[in-house]
């Protein structure tokens, strides 16, 4: 069987800024290899990032898609999604714009269990800042905002993810193409909002978490045939797992209805599809006749 | 006796029912053919304190508020204490017998009515809950006001039969109607002491009641608006609101987000897929929104919000009225992007210039914000069907690209920032797979691309950006003139204060003094020779607005260096009245 649309095909034409060994490399290359096995025409994709190395990633493949402002992903996707429910929505973005200035929207979207994709490239700093602490970086973790170490708690995406609602939430590593590319893929496949948690490196700013850190450390859910993802409180003590252990894979999976399902004005197609002025005279006249 | 030229006036505390009676009472008269302007000052508490419906009926078309009542319908003692100087001199006041009130020398009637207690006694044989039986008492005051006026007891019947009798069950609707009946036969006998009167014309014309929010919903409606996204915010919220219960017949998406920020943002996303959406709010949401409103002049995407005035900074005074985001809202965002800023006055105009809005978005790409208020918001009038022809409204794309054209193109031809001369360019809708794009916040090439160094493709890019303005200006309209020709005094204003100023021309030239008006619809951006030939044909110009520094004289002398003669500025948190702004002009004259 030949294939319509390769990796290749979803090819941006642009030089990619990113440092050479920055984990962004391999993300961008699971997501295309995710997209080619879905056999989705870029056409049909619609990319939506915020500001942020991560969130260059549109710019540098080929499909729609709006980059917009640091931490504002998430209601743009909802408004698109909205709009034209059959555009396949897939946000690309960093954890410090997903759960620094953007952690409200993330809250409400996991709500809503709307159709969206969202690969969160996790490097657990500011890289595009020059390395400040992040939401997701570890108490005691030192950069020049925090010099004798960072005193806060850090968030718990995973977590978030499954207790606030998301139908589909996962984990992957951006040293291991094969296992992003079936990720992606599954996420992207799946009906409501599937959440993915991309453990990331960054070559520059985070010199702990590195793709050695986390080779001997990470192990896949899928070889454990006693996992159940479908398991909600299992899940949540998956999401807890970190350190000398780190689950990666299918956490947690559910089917609900989606957000679009639930939309009356969706049920006869897609918002964009529907006559701009398609108001009969008959509509208006009893509309005119409930103001009298 | 004076026919048809009353205005009436209801308070009580919140929670009493002014609204629903008074909105009842302006229903009876508008099906008996006679037109009404409606206005309500309420505070921002849900029980208590001191609210009051104001209702102004006359044979001929009114569009702004009287500033005098000739009937006061006090439901409490603040309501007839508070409200007692706004009385006309020979009006009247009809008040619960619970209120103590003497007239002493004043010009005016008091009639007193026993209407709690009646209402107990009557809910109590009707098996009523108390607290709901007592709310019956703004029905018997509507029933004595019928007496009082002369008008026909039937036409409210009507429609207390239609309020009650649908939703609550009929026992309800009888009560109320025995309430009203009682309240009517009794103050019949006192009619005339009360010289105003209400005669319904032989022929009655169909005609809606809107106010200001639902026709900014429906200019939204009928231009295509298929999605609007929103935080409550008074005086925004019943924008939302009404699309809300309209959403089934019209088949509309509006959703309540987390909060401003995510309102603008939905928009702008179903926008850049081609959905025609809005959202809708008042200055400190608006205020969370400016970030993203510079994203969407960045992506020249297009966009329409509505800015609800209420005055400020910050919470304000969240049920009063002001002009004071002018400026604001013209300059908001970092750097320079082309916007178009409109404030409609009117109802009429609401809707009107709101359906317009949504054309001037898509044909310009770029944001259109409309300037309302709170007074404008919640003041309804009786409006002809005809005044607003929601089937004529014609759709414009501007260089919207349709799938036909989208087909002639080769595959990684498409430009969406392509440089074009007015500074427009053709703009794709995503889907098509000629027409595979990205947008992007950042500075970007043609393709829509990031190029955020390079200093060319910048000033390329910018440029084209603003030389939209220059295109937009040729079908901005230049400021709408009344009165006579050759006025010695010119009235200017904007947006919601376009009626009360024509009232105070016609008062001033009632009274000797030849003043005109120009009322300001488009604000920005004007053409500046054409404006300043309208400036010209004004001796002396002065300023009327609804704030402190005089925004919209500030703005006129920016664009041609005309500067004010004088100004009768407003920034109580009220709205204007005709006579207050006709009074000012005087002491103005003798500076
Ligand atoms: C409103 C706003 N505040 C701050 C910034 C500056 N800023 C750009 S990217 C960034 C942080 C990026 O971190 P993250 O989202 O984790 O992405 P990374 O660069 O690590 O991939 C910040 C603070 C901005 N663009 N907008
Ligand atoms: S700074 Fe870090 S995240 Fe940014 S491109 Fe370089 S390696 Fe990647």
């Amino acid at each position: 069987m030949s294939d319509t649309f390769t990796p290749k095909s979803y090819d941006g034409e642009r030089e990619i800024t990113w440092c050479p060994g920055c984990g962004d490399y391999g993300i961008i290359a699971g997501v295309k290899q995710a997209l080619a096995q879905l056999q989705l025409p870029p056409h049909q994709a619609f990319f939506v990032s915020g500001i942020g190395c991560g969130s260059k990633m549109p710019d540098y493949l080929k499909a729609n898609g709006y980059l917009g402002l640091h931490g504002r992903t998430l209601p743009i996707a909802q408004g698109v999604k909205l709009a034209n429910h059959d555009l396949k929505v897939i946000i690309t973005v960093g954890d410090g714009d997903s759960f620094g200035i953007g952690a409200g929207h993330f809250v409400h979207a996991l709500r809503r269990n709307s159709d969206l994709t969202m690969i969160v490239e996790d490097n657990k700093v500011y890289a595009l800042t020059k390395g400040q602490y992040s939401p997701l970086s570890a108490r005691g973790w030192i950069s020049s905002t925090t010099p004798d170490g960072s005193i806060e708690t850090e968030f718990n995406p995973l977590l978030m993810a499954i207790t606030g609602g998301a139908t589909f939430v996962a984990r992957t590593f951006s040293g291991d193409p094969k296992h992003m590319a079936q990720t992606f893929a599954k996420a992207i496949q799946h009906k409501g909002f599937a959440f993915v948690d991309v453990l990331q490196v960054c070559v520059i700013y985070n010199s702990v978490n590195t793709t050695e850190w986390y080779r001997p450390r990470v192990y896949k859910l899928d070889d454990d045939a006693t996992y159940n993802p479908r398991d909600y409180n299992a899940a949540i003590q998956k999401a807890y797992e970190w350190g000398d252990k780190i689950p990666i894979g299918v956490l947690y999976v559910d089917e609900r209805p989606t957000y679009e399902d639930r939309v009356a004005a969706l049920a006869q197609g897609a918002l964009v599809k529907q006559p701009l002025a398609g108001y009969s005279q008959a509509t208006w006249n009893e509309f005119r006749a409930t103001m009298m | 006796m004076i026919t048809n030229n009353l205005t009436i006036r209801i308070g009580g505390e919140a929670g009493q029912g002014m609204d629903t009676s008074g909105a009842g009472f302006a229903r009876a008269l508008v099906r008996s053919g006679l037109h009404i302007f409606a206005n309500s000052d309420f505070m921002s508490r849900i029980r208590g304190g001191y609210n009051f419906y104001q209702l102004r009926v006359s044979d001929k078309p009114i569009y702004a508020p009287h500033d005098a009542a000739h009937l006061l319908l006090a439901f409490n003692q603040d309501a007839l204490t508070q409200s007692l100087n706004d009385l006309a001199p020979g009006g009247a006041i009809i008040h619960d017998a619970s209120i103590q009130f003497d007239p002493g020398a004043r010009n005016v009637k008091a009639f007193a009515f026993p209407f709690e207690a009646k209402a107990l006694e009557i809910g109590r044989a009707a098996g009523m809950d108390p607290k709901r039986a007592k709310l019956m008492a703004n029905t018997a005051a509507l029933g004595a006001t019928a007496a009082l006026t002369s008008f026909p007891f039937e036409r409210i019947a009507d429609v207390i039969a239609q309020n009650f009798g649908k939703k609550k069950g009929s026992a309800i609707a009888e009560a109320n109607l025995t309430m009203a009946r009682w309240a009517y036969d009794d103050a019949l006998q006192s009619a005339d002491q009360f010289a105003w009167k209400i005669a319904p014309p032989a022929d009655p014309t169909n005609r809606m009641i809107l106010n200001g929010n639902q026709a900014i919903g429906l200019g939204a409606i009928a231009a295509g608006c298929k999605l609007i996204a929103a935080y409550p915010m008074t005086p925004a919220t019943s924008i939302i609101e009404f699309m809300t219960a309209q959403a089934k017949r019209f088949n509309l998406v509006t959703k309540q987000t987390e909060d401003e920020i995510a309102a603008i943002l939905y928009a702008i996303g179903a926008n850049q897929v081609g959905v025609r959406a809005m959202c809708a709010t008042s200055g400190g949401g608006f205020s969370l929104m400016v970030e993203a409103l510079g994203m969407a002049g960045m992506t020249e995407t297009p966009l329409v919000v509505v800015d609800s005035q209420r005055p400020g900074p910050s919470t304000g005074m969240p049920t009063r009225t002001g002009q004071g985001d002018l400026l604001f809202v013209m300059h908001a965002s970092q750097d320079e992007f082309p916007r178009i800023v409109l404030a409609p006055g009117g109802v009429e105009s609401c809707y009107a210039d709101t359906a317009r809005a949504f054309n001037l978005a898509e044909k310009y790409q770029c944001p259109v914000l409309i300037l309302t208020d709170a007074f404008q918001a919640f003041a309804a009038r009786s409006v002809g069907v005809e005044e607003l022809p929601f089937e004529k409204f014609r759709i414009e794309r501007g260089k919207t690209l349709t799938d036909a054209q989208l087909d002639q193109f080769k595959p990684g031809e498409y430009k969406r920032y392509a440089l074009t001369d007015d500074g427009i360019s053709p703009r794709a809708i995503p889907g098509h797979p000629n027409a595979v794009y990205t947008s992007t916040s950042d500075e970007h090439t043609e393709f829509g691309r990031i190029k955020d160094e390079d200093a060319a493709n910048r000033v390329a890019q910018h440029s084209k950006r603003m030389r939209k303005l220059e295109t937009i200006k040729r079908e901005m309209r230049m400021p709408e003139w009344y009165g006579p020709a050759d006025a010695s005094i010119t009235l200017m204003g904007w947006g919601s204060t376009r009626y009360v100023i024509r009232e105070a021309v016609d008062l001033l030239n009632a009274r000797g003094v030849r003043a005109n008006a120009l009322h300001f619809t488009d604000i920005y951006p004007l053409d500046e020779a054409r404006l300043e030939e309208e400036l010209n044909k004004a001796k002396r110009l002065i300023d009327v607005e609804g704030n402190y520094t005089a925004q919209l004289a500030q703005v006129v002398r920016v664009y041609t260096g005309r500067a004010v003669d004088d100004k009768i500025l407003k920034y109580d948190g009220r709205p204007f009245t005709g006579a207050e702004i006709a009074d000012a002009v005087p002491n103005i004259a003798r500076k």
